[in-house]
């Protein structure tokens, strides 16, 4: 039984990674909140799993935690944003989608040479992971370069929060409580300063386009 | 060693996947009509359509060459033999050694170049317009396919589609992550291959929209039967390869007759239930613009590298 919750942590891995794959080939805001929280929700499987194999107590904790921000609190946010600004049914015109994803396959492929000595080193129950967590955040990276818009941007932070957890999950079973809250805080406030940052955005240039921060005024 | 028992056991595969072929199809019609809320043909609806196609007389264009005439036997006989070679009933038939997994993609594409061909040689526009795009899809579909298989080779160290079921289905349960997203990546490639709904729709009579249709507009009678049957074949071939790599359980691993038959009710359960999910897909979905086709099947491409890389990083 212990076995096969020890592979489900390598399941869990590659949900997180294909439903990363997911976002940066989604089109539609609506759909890619919702593979945001299935995201989240696959992390809060695996640390409830690496909780149970482990015996540590503190990652209930912070499943419990990552469940409130990530399942529920933060999609509600985003919702109820996009809702605001209108921008529901928003579909973005991204260049070349299966371009992007070969890009992903080389990112995929760095991250894993790259772990593969780290994972070795480490003793966890799910130290192979490390190299499925690092892709996560590199391609989280990638979605965060190629989206114009603002919303896909804050959701691509976000996941690239998830895989971060995960690799602190996965390499290391946790952090210290005291840096998790931190963190779990900080996310939190970061949605909403990003969300007060769309409006504005939204105000000054009548679209949600973040490229028109890059041309400078003198006024 | 080709025992008589191995052979009598390789026609009664063959002769069960031909019988079982239409009958898949008369399925996944059935639950898609039921679940679109309109009331469904007989089950055996395939069926009484081969047997009126086949009394048909074949009417053959003025300018049809051989090609064109001989085309649907020889697809025909690729998916028959398809339905020979994969693990259909049991993992230990006569013919399974006489071709891997590699070739069985081979078989795929010859019949899809001929009925292709066979398509152009009429020379009308939407004769060559559904040649070129079934060519398209080929394209894109095969990488993909052959990825999904390598991934599954890759944990048995053989190209073998028998020995892979075989080792799959006879050590103690484990969680393959990467035969997981394998799976998922064969799905996409099974929908794009027998032209389902995401990618193409069996029912559709708009010149327009339409790749399988097309190609076979041309034909009539009892070639038009064979083609019908061939794609219902390669429907029950897919189905009966995607359940062997992912779902192995049942399977005789022996040669003879017996264990056969007992795998039979087995397999039988497992299509209708894939027949189901099959219709729920097709009715859930909307077919998609054909230039979106690419990005679907680089999808399925991307599924299946990923499926081994993970199978590489995480040795499982």
């Amino acid at each position: 039984m212990d076995a096969l919750l020890a592979q489900s942590i390598n399941l869990f891995a590659v949900v997180l990674l294909v439903l990363a794959f997911a976002m940066i080939a989604q089109r539609r805001i609506l759909t890619l909140i919702h593979l945001f929280t299935l995201q989240g929700a696959a992390l809060v499987a695996a640390t409830l799993v690496v909780a149970y194999l482990t015996g540590q107590h503190h990652l209930y904790w912070s499943a419990a935690i990552t469940f409130v921000l990530k399942v529920v609190l933060i999609p509600i946010l985003l919702h109820r944003v996009i809702n605001r600004l209108n921008v529901r049914w928003d579909v973005e015109t991204l260049f070349n989608i299966p371009t992007t994803m070969l890009i992903g396959i080389v990112l995929v492929i760095f991250a894993f040479n790259l772990a593969a000595p780290i994972a070795s080193l480490s003793a966890s129950v799910a130290s192979g992971t490390l190299g499925i967590a690092l892709a996560c955040v590199l391609l989280s990276f990638l979605m965060m370069i190629v989206r114009a818009k603002a919303v896909p941007q804050v959701i691509g932070f976000l996941s690239m929060e998830n895989g971060l957890f995960f690799a602190a999950t996965a390499a290391t079973s946790g952090m210290p409580m005291i840096v998790e809250l931190g963190i779990a805080f900080d996310v939190l406030v970061g949605i909403l300063i990003l969300g007060v940052f769309m409006f504005q955005i939204r105000e000054q240039f009548d679209s949600l386009d973040i490229r028109h921060l890059e041309k400078l005024k003198d006024e | 060693m080709v025992t008589l028992s191995g052979i009598v056991a390789q026609i009664l595969a063959i002769v069960v996947a031909l019988a079982l072929a239409p009958l898949l199809t008369g399925w996944v019609n059935q639950w898609r009509a039921w679940l679109q809320n309109r009331s469904a043909p007989s089950l055996l609806q395939p069926y009484r359509m081969l047997h009126k196609l086949f009394n048909k007389e074949s009417v053959l264009a003025e300018s049809a060459s051989p090609l064109f005439r001989i085309a649907p036997y020889i697809v025909f006989a690729c998916m028959a033999l398809v339905c020979g070679i994969a693990p259909t009933l049991s993992t230990d038939l006569p013919l399974a050694t006489a071709a891997d997994a590699i070739a069985l993609v081979g078989l795929f594409a010859l019949a899809r170049v001929f009925i292709s061909l066979a398509a152009m040689d009429i020379g009308t526009s939407f004769g060559s317009l559904g040649a070129r795009r079934e060519m398209l899809i080929g394209f894109l579909a095969e990488p993909a396919l052959l990825m999904v298989l390598f991934s599954a080779s890759l944990i048995t160290q053989s190209t073998s589609l028998a020995n892979i079921v075989q080792t799959i289905a006879h050590q103690p349960f484990a969680i393959y992550p990467s035969l997981a997203v394998a799976g998922v990546a064969f799905t996409f490639v099974a929908l794009a291959e027998n032209a389902r709904i995401p990618v193409d729709n069996p029912a559709t009579h708009l010149e327009l929209t339409m790749i399988h249709e097309a190609l076979i507009l041309e034909y009539s009678g009892r070639h038009l039967a064979l083609i019908e049957w061939a794609a219902s074949l390669k429907l029950l071939a897919y189905s009966c390869i995607g359940l062997a790599l992912f779902l192995p359980w049942g399977i005789a691993s022996a040669d003879t007759p017996l264990a056969m038959l007992i795998a039979l009710p087995v397999l039988i359960a497992k299509l209708a239930v894939g027949g189901i999910v099959l219709a729920l897909i097709e009715t859930i979905n909307a077919k998609m613009r054909l230039f979106r086709v690419p990005e679907f099947l680089a999808t399925a491409f991307l599924l299946a590298v990923i499926a081994l890389l993970v199978h590489v990083l995480l040795g499982a």
